[in-house]
């Protein structure tokens, strides 16, 4: 007696049954029909959008943005008066927010591993502190301390008369920081040209230090003729040029400073709250980071004669790192996401000047929203990818 | 080599008492040494922070403590009187407390939304803590069940006066962002994990695109489309209510992250679990009801309460398109003229900082001492 394979019958319910319970078959019909659905849900949402609109009389479309704005903001780094369009107040929007988040990111960063490394010292208090301040900020909303640093603390400062003088004509008013402004005399671009050119030459320095190193086994101290080549080559071209920079000390009259520049109190209780919260997850990404090494590493470093210092620069460090990018990446975006909390508390990003003032204005909810949705889109993926590239020039090279 | 067996010869019978250890090392002097002046470096630390502990804790003390005002019943109590300094005003919190908790609901109802949240810490803890009896059965109540009991306790209906959900506020309308926010995000996240994991192409460009798209963007945009945007996306004079529509897209966006920790979760698996349902002759969905995603949310337990901490703390972002959470309902009261004074905002946000602390803090250790539960389960 032969086994008769139930598919291969050629009758015609056999073969119904075989194209019935064909995994590929039915994985098209199955992906199909959520095609279908979701292109029946797309059309469904249109239809919606465009009666609702043509209800309300507002013709979609981006014109809206070369028509005037009107509103003001109060941080402008670009050009941006009350008759300026829309599109400007985009950017100025944009250009706010990506300073906030830079900043943020650098601050952030700073104090994140000093924190995350504190946390692992020896030192019993500095530990204890570290630990303490990461487990209280990181379970504190974000809205919450941005909401604190300003009404609480920002706005209660005294006036600028009575403000705290810091050093180097700074003062911390409910104003906010105002410091001395620099003005760029003749000839200062050329310093600016030079610091790349330094850039270049350090980074040049260091492959011939590595090549030599490699070839010969004797050392360079790259590091600090580095240092020394990116910030004396400028400061010696500067000093040539007769020192092109002065400054526009903040005088204080009447009730207000003026001249100087300003650091407004949004931007401060931005920069406070949002790099003190993401510092406590960088912290955390550090100490896992560092963690990660095994002590084995450290005690091979030592046994083969390496400071502590270099211990920690040449052996260490570089496979933390491997370690800490990826979380770090999406702490970095997180930051970028979470400075759009500067609605709550009036700084002027991209959310409060173009979702908020703009969509209020002309009505424009969709288009408004879409197109702040793929700017942080944007930014996101930008992050993502540099992010991943310095990645993979850092991870485990495995043979 | 000869043993010597004399009795000439000494063998000790018994240890020698140990030597107390140096007096600079042992008892608090050491420890003191030891962990907060052993090298220049650390004496500098340790001395630096002992001046910054110095300089801000007796002052942090004095105004919550000492110079705070407890009772009041107005702005007059907490204003400062004769020259001297007012610390906190927990009068303040103490008058709005029912405020804080249960926003404008009316008064004779707030038994409502009161049994309805101790039911759900009973149930979380009967669902949290592992050595219940019938946490299974309990899991699945708290999924369905739950849900229908607090819509019906909290809205009205049937038998009792409705309560419009534009009453609702404070840590009442934080809890239900946050709860039905992980309840329903949970379903979508899963559905999300396993089309990002499948082999048919279309299915796994919706999901990637899906999950890239609301993890790229702020929630506060999310909130803002919710708002403005989805009114529109509905036919003329379907209008539904502000705290669903906040809901949905809470719900959506926590979808997205949750579907990457339950990715985690199913990349974890081994190949051999996969491989062991398909040769048991188990369909697709069979084997992952069945056999993968039993392990694989186990496993991510600890990633689940880590996305409801995140988006606990992300509830009060509602406050922003005008919903009055905890955050929003503070928040609110700081323009009572009855009560407006410099020190009641510094004291409502502490206290609402204090409340989200309790919360968030008490989920992170329950993450970790799950994740200790489930780690010491794997060694083998």
């Amino acid at each position: 007696m032969t086994l008769r394979d139930k598919t291969a019958d050629d009758s015609p319910r056999s073969l119904v049954r075989a194209v019935l319970y064909d995994a590929t078959i039915r994985g098209w019909v199955f992906q199909g029909l959520v095609l279908v659905f979701l292109i029946l849900f797309a059309v469904w949402v249109m239809h919606n959008t465009a009666a609702n609109l043509r209800a309300a009389n507002i013709p979609f479309g981006f014109d809206f943005l070369n028509m005037r704005a009107g509103f003001d903001i109060s941080q402008k780094p670009i050009y941006y008066t009350l008759d300026s369009s829309h599109a400007q107040a985009f950017k100025v929007g944009l250009l706010n927010t990506i300073i906030v988040s830079v900043l943020g990111i650098v601050l952030a960063t700073i104090i994140g591993f000093v924190v995350g490394i504190s946390r692992l010292s020896s030192n019993w208090l500095l530990a204890r502190a570290a630990t303490v301040y990461v487990e209280t900020l990181r379970n504190i909303p974000l809205l919450l301390q941005l909401l604190f640093w300003y009404k609480a603390v920002l706005s209660v400062l005294p006036g600028p008369r009575q403000g705290y003088m810091l050093p180097l004509s700074t003062n911390l008013s409910n104003r906010g920081l105002t410091m001395p402004r620099p003005i760029v005399g003749e000839g200062f671009e050329i310093v600016l040209w030079v610091v790349p050119v330094a850039v270049v030459l350090a980074w040049a320095l260091a492959r011939w230090a590595r090549r030599r190193q490699v070839a010969t086994g004797q050392s360079f101290p790259v590091f600090r003729a580095s240092l020394g080549i990116v910030v004396g080559l400028p400061l010696i071209v500067f000093l040539a040029l007769g020192a092109p920079l002065s400054f526009e000390i903040p005088e204080l009259k009447g009730f207000n400073f003026v001249g100087g520049m300003v650091v407004h109190p949004e931007l401060i209780a931005m920069l406070l709250g949002i790099s003190l919260y993401t510092a406590t997850f960088i912290a955390e990404t550090v100490r896992a980071g560092i963690l990660a090494v095994s002590t084995g590493q450290s005690e091979a470093a030592f046994s083969l004669g390496l400071r502590p210092g270099q211990t920690m620069r040449l052996i260490v460090v570089p496979q933390a790192m491997r370690v800490i990018i990826p979380p770090l990446t999406s702490q970095y975006l997180n930051l970028t996401k979470n400075s759009s909390l500067a609605l709550a508390i009036g700084y002027p990003d991209l959310v409060a000047v173009f979702a908020g003032s703009t969509l209020n204005i002309t009505g424009h909810a969709i288009e408004v929203i879409a197109i702040t949705m793929a700017v942080y889109l944007a930014l996101s993926l930008i992050t993502a990818a540099l992010m991943n590239w310095f990645n993979a020039r850092v991870a485990l090279v495995e043979r | 080599m000869s043993r010597i067996e004399t009795d000439t010869v000494f063998v000790r019978r018994d240890f020698l008492e140990p030597e107390a250890p140096p007096p600079s090392l042992g008892g608090v002097p050491g420890w003191v040494r030891k962990n907060l002046f052993s090298s220049p470096f650390n004496i500098a630390v340790s001395l630096a922070m002992l001046l910054l502990l110095a300089w801000a804790l007796p002052p942090l003390f004095r105004w919550l403590f000492v110079d705070a005002v407890w009772t009041g019943t107005n702005r007059e109590a907490c204003l400062p009187k004769n020259g001297e300094t007012v610390g906190a005003c927990w009068a303040f919190v103490n008058a709005k407390l029912a405020q804080f908790t249960f926003g404008s609901y009316p008064a004779d109802q707030r038994w409502r939304p009161s049994l309805a949240m101790i039911v759900f810490f009973l149930g979380l803890a009967w669902v949290a803590i592992p050595k219940m009896p019938r946490r299974r059965e309990g899991v699945w109540l708290m999924l369905t069940a739950f849900p229908v009991l607090t819509f019906w306790l909290l809205y009205g209906g049937l038998g009792l006066p409705i309560v419009e959900t534009s009453n609702w506020g404070g840590l009442l309308v934080t809890l239900v962002v946050a709860v039905t926010g992980i309840v329903a995000s949970l379903p979508l996240g899963i559905l999300l994990a396993l089309g990002r994991r499948s082999k048919l192409p279309f299915i796994k460009i919706v999901s990637v695109v899906f999950i890239e798209v609301w993890r790229g963007v702020p929630l506060i945009t999310v909130l803002f489309m919710a708002s403005v945007m989805l009114p529109l996306f509905l036919p003329n004079g379907v209008n539904f209510d502000k705290l669903l529509r906040a809901l949905i897209g809470v719900a959506l966006f926590t979808g997205a992250y949750m579907a990457e920790t339950i990715r985690g979760g199913l990349q974890a698996i081994p190949k051999g679990q996969y491989e062991g349902a398909a040769s048991l002759g188990l369909s697709y969905w069979h084997s992952m009801r069945l056999i993968i995603l039993p392990q694989a949310l186990k496993i991510v337990i600890p990633g689940i309460v880590n996305s409801f901490i995140s988006l606990f703390k992300d509830t009060s972002l509602v406050m922003i398109i005008g919903l009055y959470d905890l955050l929003g309902s503070i928040q609110r009261n700081f323009s009572d003229a009855n009560w407006s004074t410099p020190s009641i905002a510094p004291t409502g946000l502490i206290f609402a900082a204090a409340v989200f602390w309790v919360f968030c803090f008490s989920m992170s250790r329950y993450s970790m001492y799950m994740e200790r539960k489930l780690n010491t389960g794997r060694k083998r």
